[in-house]
């Protein structure tokens, strides 16, 4: 009899991670060595990769293809600009309470929304984004459709100078994402993220297994809407102004992601990372052909799904056998016991 | 009195709009089970379309409809036949997002082609007429036109399904795509026409909606989802409901507009809401999801 174990990690996972350690470090030391320009751009590389995170999360392992994520962006930038501006709360306060809130309200949403199915569950949330968009438009403590600026006194609790401030917000954007990317990780290797794989796989036979799927997606559901709502206080304290098409603005803050996760791998962990670099690679590379990198986002994305349902990483490890965040378990030959094993039956 | 039986009519004529915006969407769902994302931006391309072919062949837009149609008509056809057929195995993600994809390349497209401005087609005093009916309630020609064709074009598709060879084998593939090709219908190119036909009545669609309102290249996603929203009211699968459903949209729209101009389509997304909690299968359901 051979000998199989069970193993999680790869070789190049382990080689991965620390990798992965390293470059992490570099990130960190980034204000020592790149300059402001440098900063913004790996501040919103960081940002985007954990909106990524979360709508793969959503889409590729509970099925909830939401088109309507926006709409806690937008929920956690106003609760942060009006926690700041209007209630004096101190900027760190404002943003620990915008997560939760746009969690909060991101209960009843589920109610309604999980009554569509699919498709129609996607554009349903876009609704229900929309509607948040035009309310915030009418109410006139938030600035009513010309929105809210961050005064400078609420700025220079982040710190006094422009330099610290700027460096205080990349570190703050890195840590978020390297915070929500932890949280996805082990939301995926627990059991919760099993019962997640299940639904993805089919909704009907895991909920005969005994996986509540309801409880499951909502769970899921107001998970991600508190992480969404807490990067878009980050997003926004960064802008410095919000109006309801930015807070709400579904090319934004939707469209860009799933292209991301879409092009990199729905449904893998590493998908996210390779789509948030292929976007921004795009952008900076036709940066001076207006929308142009969006279009030819989409003609990718549609190759893709037509082509590639597994989107790049998939191709990568298909071809290669590569799993650098190993979520499933897998059988390993025991490669000595398999040779013992082959020398006593030859002794035989 | 008066004042709210006019508000009404208004509702009742703009939702005929609505309905016309969401019979493409509704054939899409009831033939092939296809959410298209991109309808709202096939509607804009389409109002493009007939923007260019008003400027080269100096017709009128009604006039012009003799060019358009068929163009989108084609247009659909190839679309499906080339494109989205092959999104149809595989489950909920791919047409979802190549149609997604479909979208950012027209709107990003057109922005490029075109530029952000407005546009909007012409067809003379018709635009700005009005019949003044007993009791001081004046209503528009044209809005009163656009809710007769949205009338008569449903009317059409119900012959169509129910009175021809074509409409059978229709239902045919709505019901069970695979056991009608059994019986040797070819799938795909009825997909194909399905589509065809659907292109033709958003191309109808969108020339009435550019004479009425400016038009711009982000001007999709709205018509989307009130096309979408007046599907879901009116019930998945039924033709008739989706008017229906536009009307009820058009009524909420205008009630909320009389309130107060900027609660207008905010009152139609809140109908919407309601409608989904009363009834999450729509007022008429006919097909199953």
């Amino acid at each position: 009899m051979s000998q199989v174990q069970i193993e999680r990690g790869t070789r190049a996972s382990r080689i991965f991670s620390m990798a992965a350690v390293i470059a992490l470090l570099g990130l960190v030391a980034l204000p020592w060595w790149g300059g402001p320009g440098d900063m913004r751009l790996a501040a919103e590389m960081a940002y985007y990769l954990a909106l990524a995170m979360l709508w793969n999360l959503l889409a590729g392992y509970a099925g909830l293809v939401s088109v309507g994520q926006q709409a806690f962006i937008g929920l956690g930038a106003y609760a942060f600009f009006y926690l700041t501006s209007s209630l004096g709360v101190h900027v760190y306060g404002a943003m620990a309470l915008a997560g939760p809130f746009a969690g909060l309200i991101s209960i009843p949403v589920a109610f309604v929304v999980f009554r569509l199915r699919g498709h129609y569950f996607a554009i349903g949330t876009w609704v229900v984004a929309e509607i948040f968009a035009l309310g915030a438009s009418l109410i006139e403590e938030l600035g009513a459709g010309s929105g809210m600026s961050l005064t400078p006194a609420i700025v220079r609790q982040v710190s006094s100078s422009r330099d610290g401030r700027e460096t205080l917000e990349y570190w703050m954007s890195l840590g978020i994402c390297t915070i929500i990317f932890a949280v996805v990780y082990i939301i995926l290797r627990s059991r919760q993220g099993l019962a997640l794989t299940a639904i993805r796989d089919s909704e009907p036979a895991s909920g005969s297994l005994g996986v509540n799927v309801f409880r499951t997606k909502l769970f899921i559901y107001v998970a991600t809407a508190t992480c969404t709502g807490l990067v878009g206080s980050l997003i926004f304290l960064q802008k410095l102004r919000l109006s309801p098409e930015a807070g709400f603005s579904v090319n934004d803050w939707t469209v860009v992601v799933i292209f991301m996760v879409v092009v990199g791998g729905i449904g893998t962990i590493e998908g996210p990372i390779i789509g948030m670099l292929i976007y921004i690679l795009l952008r900076e590379l036709f940066a001076d052909f207006g929308s142009l990198y969006l279009i030819l986002m989409g003609v990718i994305a549609v190759a893709i799904m037509l082509k590639a349902p597994g989107g790049v990483w998939g191709l990568i490890s298909e071809r290669y056998n590569l799993h650098l965040f190993p979520i499933s378990r897998r059988l390993m030959r025991d490669e000595t016991a398999a040779a013992r094993d082959k020398s006593e039956a030859s002794d035989k | 009195m008066m004042d709210w039986v006019n508000i009404l009519v208004q509702g009742c004529l703009l939702g005929g709009l609505y309905g016309l915006f969401a019979i493409g969407l509704s054939l899409s769902f009831g033939i092939m089970r296809l959410v298209n994302i991109a309808h709202g931006d096939l509607i804009v391309l389409s109002a493009y379309v007939a923007m260019i072919v008003v400027e080269f062949t100096g017709l009128d837009p009604i006039t012009g409809l003799l060019v358009i149609l068929p163009t989108m008509f084609l247009f659909g056809y190839a679309l499906q036949r080339g494109l989205l057929n092959f999104t149809l195995e595989g489950g909920l993600l791919p047409p979802l997002l190549v149609t997604f994809g479909i979208s950012v390349i027209i709107q990003n497209g057109l922005l490029l082609s075109f530029g952000a401005y407005t546009h909007r087609l012409k067809l003379g005093a018709i635009e700005t007429q009005s019949i003044v009916f007993p009791g001081d309630m004046s209503v528009g020609v044209f809005p009163l036109i656009t809710f007769g064709v949205a009338v008569l074009s449903i009317g059409g598709l119900q012959l169509l399904f129910y009175k021809t060879a074509l409409g059978r084998a229709f239902r045919a593939v709505s019901d069970d795509a695979d056991t009608a090709e059994l019986l040797g219908i070819n799938k795909r190119h009825l997909f194909a026409l399905a589509m065809a036909i659907a292109m033709a009545f958003t191309a109808l669609a969108a020339v009435l909606f550019a004479i009425r309102t400016n038009f711009d290249p982000a001007a999709g996603p709205i018509r989307l989802i009130l096309a979408f929203e007046a599907v879901i009211i009116g019930g998945l699968g039924n033709i008739w409901g989706t008017l229906i459903g536009g009307i009820v949209l058009g009524l909420a729209q205008a009630v909320g507009a009389a309130l107060s101009p900027t609660w207008q389509i905010l009152a139609g997304h809140l109908a919407f809401i309601v409608i989904l909690i009363i009834r999450p299968s729509g007022l008429f359901p006919r097909t199953r999801d």
